[in-house]
């Protein structure tokens, strides 16, 4: 059976081809930051699962060192625009096919790979279909564009050196903001936050419980990065014991929109790294907020039509 | 109190600018001390979360490929492509990116977008190429909003689509806790009532998108009449 774990070694063998990539790349002038940097993280994906935690924080800790006391360089790259445009003359349109390879085998395993068993077992993993998904479609593009372009061997580790080595540190980002959440959680972030928000936010009317959940659904998101993190502690600490049973709201509508509130604080917030940080290293934006900073008029205007909702509906019972 | 040194940690060094790895690595170490743990219990927690995290970041695996074809052309030819639509604006793109992005995203196929696979090879490029057509050299600021847009249209259209899907994470997060609570709801009254929100983010989103299109038509043709 194919599970998660083979997708992390998958990723764990791309990340040490990039690791030694930068090794033998002289024109980049901290190339030994870059090689212990994704070295390291490397490590994590191919040993991970059997490291004693004590032993993961450590390389982790020294990873974010690595990445922020020195930090990391790019070589030189010879991947001219001109080159582009003379390789794209070349190619035409056939250049879509791999790319659109990706989305639509992911889509095609979600729905079908769960479904395939062999001597009476999945063949993958049910509950991560979706992930597996992605990297047997990538899998493939990769093999399709192989065999269409014809490059050299390497070519491909080249590739990914180059766009991981742009994105730099940003690539980790998200899943440190993650294992930082769950330390929050451990710690009884949420429960400070909401009793903080019952002592002080205005609650006394219908009214103004269902608007302060609505608005500290979006800030909580913003303090923890993810609106699943909200969730729970916005809907025990106001919505259930006040919206709900004290002015007999309706559940229903009330988390719907709720959940759709936290989405808002997503939109505005850096912590929500892979939506917001990573496209702007992607995208070779030189202001890390660019794209929250466009994101935060739609979010406020959302937010604010997510209360106007809330008030017209989740008490019209 | 003590639990919130953590969200003080990150506010300070997102303010500062200090490497977000290091600010967000502090931020869990004083976390974990705050609420009783001693160093090397918190160094260990930490690991473990990291660990557990892994998943977020499979999503580079498609860099690969994706770096192969951008090699190959491949941004080139999207603005090839975007350049044999004459009447395609910046607005025009993002608006129909963002339309297929929300209503697929309805349906459950939220892998078809991305920012790695689609936005960075296909839709910033497009995007961009439409100025181009239209108005003629583009410069590097405007280029950096056009393409802060594309990744916003990513985003916003994925957030208030995929809660229609009745099978997606939030949908079940929100069920699972209401019953633990002893509250029975269906997720197809849920999705429902994610509907009100789509339109509401579609209308606002769509208006904005086309707000863009009247300030880039007007600092670029203002650019051209400075400069011949």
């Amino acid at each position: 059976m194919i599970t998660l774990e083979h997708v992390y070694w998958l990723t764990g063998l791309m990340a040490a081809g990039v690791s030694i990539v930068n090794f033998r790349d002289k024109s980049n002038p901290r190339r030994l930051n870059n090689t212990a940097f994704w070295g390291i993280y490397a490590t994590t994906f191919l040993a991970g699962s059997h490291l004693p935690d004590l032993a993961s924080g450590f390389l982790v800790i020294g990873m974010v060192l690595v990445a922020s006391v020195r930090g990391l360089g790019q070589g030189k790259q010879k991947t001219a625009r001109e080159d582009e445009a003379a390789n794209a003359r070349r190619w035409g349109n056939k250049l879509f096919l791999p790319a659109l390879t990706i989305p639509v085998l992911t889509v095609l395993g979600t729905f079908w790979l769960k479904r395939i068993e062999l001597d009476g077992a999945p063949i993958v993993d049910v509950k991560q279909v979706t992930v597996i998904s992605l990297a047997l479609a990538t899998i493939v593009a990769l093999a399709f564009g192989m065999l269409l372009l014809r490059p050299p061997l390497l070519a491909p580790i080249r590739e990914a050196r180059r766009l991981l080595d742009a994105i730099g540190w940003a690539a980790v980002l998200p899943q440190m903001l993650a294992a930082l959440g769950a330390l929050f959680a451990v710690a009884g972030v949420g429960t400070a936050v909401s009793g903080i928000a019952t002592r002080w936010l205005p609650l006394g009317t219908p009214a103004a419980a269902v608007t302060t959940y609505a608005i500290g659904m979006a800030v909580f998101t913003m303090i923890m990065g993810n609106a699943f993190a909200a969730f729970p502690v916005m809907t025990a600490g106001i919505g259930l014991p006040l919206v709900v049973e004290r002015f007999g709201g309706d559940p229903t509508i009330m988390s719907a929109i709720g959940m759709l509130s936290g989405f808002c604080g997503t939109l505005m917030t850096p912590m929500a790294a892979n939506f917001n940080i990573v496209p702007t290293a992607l995208l070779e934006l030189p202001d890390e907020n660019a794209v929250i900073k466009v994101q935060i008029p739609t979010a406020l205007l959302l937010l604010g039509a997510n209360i106007l909702l809330m008030n017209f509906f989740v008490f019209r019972g | 109190m003590l639990p919130l040194i953590g969200v003080i940690v990150v506010v300070i060094g997102f303010v500062l600018r200090i490497n977000p790895l290091l600010v967000v690595t502090v931020a869990g170490l004083a976390t974990g001390i705050a609420s009783g743990l001693d160093f090397l219990e918190v160094v260990a927690a930490f690991g473990k979360a990291f660990i557990t995290s892994r998943y977020v970041g499979i999503v580079w695996l498609v860099l690969p490929v994706i770096g192969l074809l951008e090699h190959a052309g491949l941004r080139e030819r999207a603005r090839t492509v975007i350049s044999g639509f004459r009447a395609a604006t910046t607005s025009k793109v993002l608006l129909a990116y963002f339309a297929v992005r929300q209503v697929t995203s309805a349906l459950g196929l939220t892998s078809l977008g991305g920012h790695a696979q689609m936005v960075r090879p296909l839709i910033a490029p497009m995007a961009e190429a439409a100025s181009e057509n239209r108005y003629g050299d583009v410069p590097i600021a405007i280029r950096y909003r056009i393409r802060a847009h594309s990744a916003a249209a990513d985003n916003i259209a994925l957030f208030f689509g995929e809660d229609i899907f009745i099978a997606i994470g939030s949908i079940l997060l929100i069920r699972g806790f209401l019953d633990q609570n002893g509250i029975h709801v269906e997720p197809a009254q849920l999705a429902l009532w994610a509907i009100p929100t789509a339109i509401c983010a579609f209308a606002i989103h769509c208006t904005r998108l086309l707000l863009l299109e009247r300030s880039l038509r007007a600092e670029l043709k203002a650019d051209e009449s400075v400069n011949p």
